[in-house]
């Protein structure tokens, strides 16, 4: 091996800069390789930030304090109920990043079941030994546990968005994000409305934007990974959906994948803490 | 780091970085002999395979594409397989070899992430690919530019990189604009240079030496090409089966002590499914740079060392930017994004070769497409037994290494796996007490 590419034997020399963590919990890591699909900007933030604790992205570990974490995941066993409070004693600002850790994620429709159901029909389903999984009944988020200092959407979070919020919280200013509905991007964007035109049943009018109405944009209707817009009139949603002739079995289906279990007759979130 | 127990030697570390997901390793050694190894992955089990049950046949793809965000292609395109075949539906070329296309962008940007920044730095000596680029920020960014190129394909057919939404059961809800592909076909020559490079620059790294017996499982496909989106699977030993023969060739077992469930292959033993089986079932199949690549710089017929995985992943990069800018050439549009697939009572299967090696999906449906059972087997569960068996061959080896250097070459050696734990549904390991 050319020995030029060793790394030498001296360290470089610390650093006074704001340090940043990112922690996983219950995931697919789709949030935190986002972070690491900022492609044109990572080694730029790596100049800025000291990456103290990102076990995806580095074996380094350098013990908190921390002045930002970034929080990945859901919560379903006890340990890790245990380990997101000591994540937080760690941590000056803790921001989660995306569904399961803001919500409770896909593996939230598990709190649909009772305890019992859980066992028998979640454990058992899966494994042949049901009594060595310690996982709990339910996936919760993360503000389930502790105090969150902000909340970013997404299944996945978008890209353009996790910078916005690193930068703004590193800056100490509050991060612009958008509050409004995927419909409002959507006609930004001049798409012809696929439930209007074409009868396609889409969740845009009750959805948090930041995805740039990406569905829509493909001919198809947002499936509401970004979660409930706030003030979202899912109620009147479900009323078109069922005009449209979408059958109740359906309906259900729609409001339940991966921002936990929504209850769709009203607006409130159901079960998911 | 290591813990002296009444003369045991233990080898512990807590938590392993650069791996997707999240797990640990013990390895026991008992008067310099080694007497266990385990992974433990404390990866939270998420129970895709119960939350799927109800839900209708359309849903699978982008479910299960949450498994894993590395690789949510490699689901949602084996789920769309799987259910395809249940409802005796086959899409056409035009539709197949798009798939390709999207399934070419995913394997360099996994691949890309994983040589670059996941499995470089050890070879290097640095903590991360971010430390490696205060030296030398030019093979970072090389890294990170071949890694954007894989995304930016995702993106352009499946709408993002992470959790793409175009993808169906059928085909894709929208046919790409020939503006998008012609915008992607620089981006890929020039990855096609970055990916060269690349097999030049790790096949200058130095090696630990480890040569592994173990019989490898891929898939082999019908054309005269490398396998991702389909084929038959097939053995080293020689055998051949279906995706439908899967359940009989595969035996997932649960040990006494372990709430893991080992796969091996019926009558025989533990098995390799990735980059290291794929090259040896289709090194033949490789064509054009790839083929040029792997010759001169010596990858042989077959690759037993799985430090070396590193440069059949860059060369599988070559062949996947040849393979989309192939695509690109050939495609030429289709009469419709999609085509139909009405359910109807039955069960379908599929595997494809997910980044880091075989997935296998089945399902079984209800007259009305609900998903009444699913068995998902991912590459990281079935790659865990032969995982720990380099481990322990190379502990057994390496005995005499101060205990810290030990303690970071098996960190390195379990890299070579690529594993993603995060996939690996089917393993949770408690961690055992030791006296």
């Amino acid at each position: 091996m050319d020995s030029s590419l060793r790394r030498p034997a001296s360290d470089p020399p610390a650093s006074a800069r704001p340090t940043l963590a990112v922690w996983k919990f219950a995931s697919c890591d789709g949030c935190q390789l986002s972070l690491l699909d900022c492609e044109d900007e990572l080694l730029a933030l790596a100049e800025v930030v000291e990456i103290s604790h990102f076990l995806e992205a580095t074996s380094a570990d350098a013990p908190g304090p921390y002045d930002l974490s970034l929080v990945e995941g859901s919560i379903t066993t006890a340990a890790d109920a245990e380990r997101i409070r000591q994540v937080r004693r760690l941590s000056r600002r803790l921001v989660t990043i995306g569904a399961c850790a803001t919500s409770g994620g896909v593996q939230a429709l598990r709190n649909l079941a009772g305890v019992d159901e859980f066992g028998s029909e979640y454990v058992a389903a899966v494994y042949p030994r049901p009594e060595y999984i310690a996982a709990l009944a339910t996936s919760t988020p993360i503000s389930a546990h502790v105090p969150v200092d902000l909340e970013l959407h997404g299944c996945p979070v978008d890209r353009t968005q996790l910078l916005e919020v690193v930068t703004a919280c590193l800056a100490g200013r509050t991060p612009q994000l958008p509050a409004e509905s995927v419909c409002a991007e959507c006609k930004r964007a001049g798409n012809v409305c696929v439930m209007v035109a074409g009868g396609t049943p889409c969740l845009g009018p009750v959805t948090r934007s930041g995805c740039d109405a990406l569905c829509p944009s493909y001919a198809r209707g947002c499936y509401g990974c970004f979660g409930p817009a706030p003030g979202a009139n899912t109620g009147a949603l479900v009323a078109l959906l069922r005009a449209d002739g979408m059958a109740e079995r359906d309906v259900l289906r729609i409001f339940r994948t991966f921002n936990g279990p929504v209850d769709p007759v009203g607006t409130r979130r159901e079960a998911s803490r | 780091m290591t813990h002296k127990i009444d003369g045991d030697r233990l080898l512990h570390v807590d938590a392993l970085a650069r791996v997707e997901g999240e797990g640990a390793l013990r390895v026991r050694v008992h008067d310099g002999r080694v007497v266990d190894v385990e992974l433990a992955i404390y990866e939270p089990p998420r129970f895709f395979e119960a939350l799927l049950r109800g839900r209708g046949h359309t849903e699978p793809p982008d479910i299960t594409a949450r498994i894993c965000g590395i690789c949510p292609v490699a689901y949602q395109l084996t789920a769309c397989q799987a259910i395809e075949a249940a409802c005796g539906v086959e899409v056409p070329d035009e539709i197949r070899l798009l798939r390709r296309l999207l399934y070419c962008g995913e394997w360099i940007e996994s691949h890309a992430l994983h040589v670059y920044l996941l499995h470089l730095p050890d070879f290097l000596g640095y903590a991360s690919a971010v430390d490696l680029a205060r030296d030398r920020r030019d093979l970072v960014e090389q890294g990170l530019r071949l890694k954007k190129a894989g995304n930016a394909v995702l993106a352009e057919i499946g709408g993002r990189a992470v959790h793409p939404v175009n993808v169906r059961v059928g085909g894709f809800y929208r046919l790409p604009e020939a503006d998008a592909l012609i915008r992607l076909r620089p981006v890929l020559q020039q990855a096609l240079d970055d990916a060269l490079a690349t097999v030049r620059l790790v096949s200058s790294l130095d090696f630990p030496d480890l040569e592994q017996p173990h019989e490898y499982l891929a898939l082999r496909a019908p054309a005269e090409e490398y396998p991702l989106d389909r084929g038959l699977l097939m053995t080293s030993g020689g055998g051949v089966f279906p995706a439908e023969e899967f359940g009989r060739l595969v035996v997932e077992e649960q040990v006494s002590h372990s709430t893991a469930l080992h796969a091996r292959l019926a009558g025989g033993g533990l098995y390799l499914v990735g980059p290291l089986a794929r090259y040896a079932l289709n090194g033949d199949r490789l064509t054009g740079a790839a083929r040029d690549a792997a010759r001169e710089f010596g990858l042989g017929e077959v690759c037993r060392n799985p430090f070396r995985s590193i440069v059949v992943r860059a060369v599988e990069t070559v062949y996947a930017c040849e393979e989309a800018l192939s695509i690109l050439e050939l495609w030429h549009g289709a009469p419709d994004a999609s085509v139909d697939v009405p359910p109807r009572g039955a069960v379908g299967h599929g595997v494809t070769e997910a980044p880091r090696g075989v997935l296998y999906h089945r399902y079984a449906l209800d007259a009305d497409g609900s998903v009444l059972d699913a068995r998902i087997v991912p590459p990281t569960s079935q790659n865990q037994a032969a995982l720990e068996a380099d481990l322990a061959a190379f502990v057994q080896a390496h005995l005499d290494l101060p205990e810290e250097e030990l303690t970071r070459r098996c960190e390195q050696a379990i890299r070579n796996y690529d594993p993603c734990i995060s996939c690996a549904t089917h393993f949770l390991r408690l961690e055992l007490t030791r006296g």
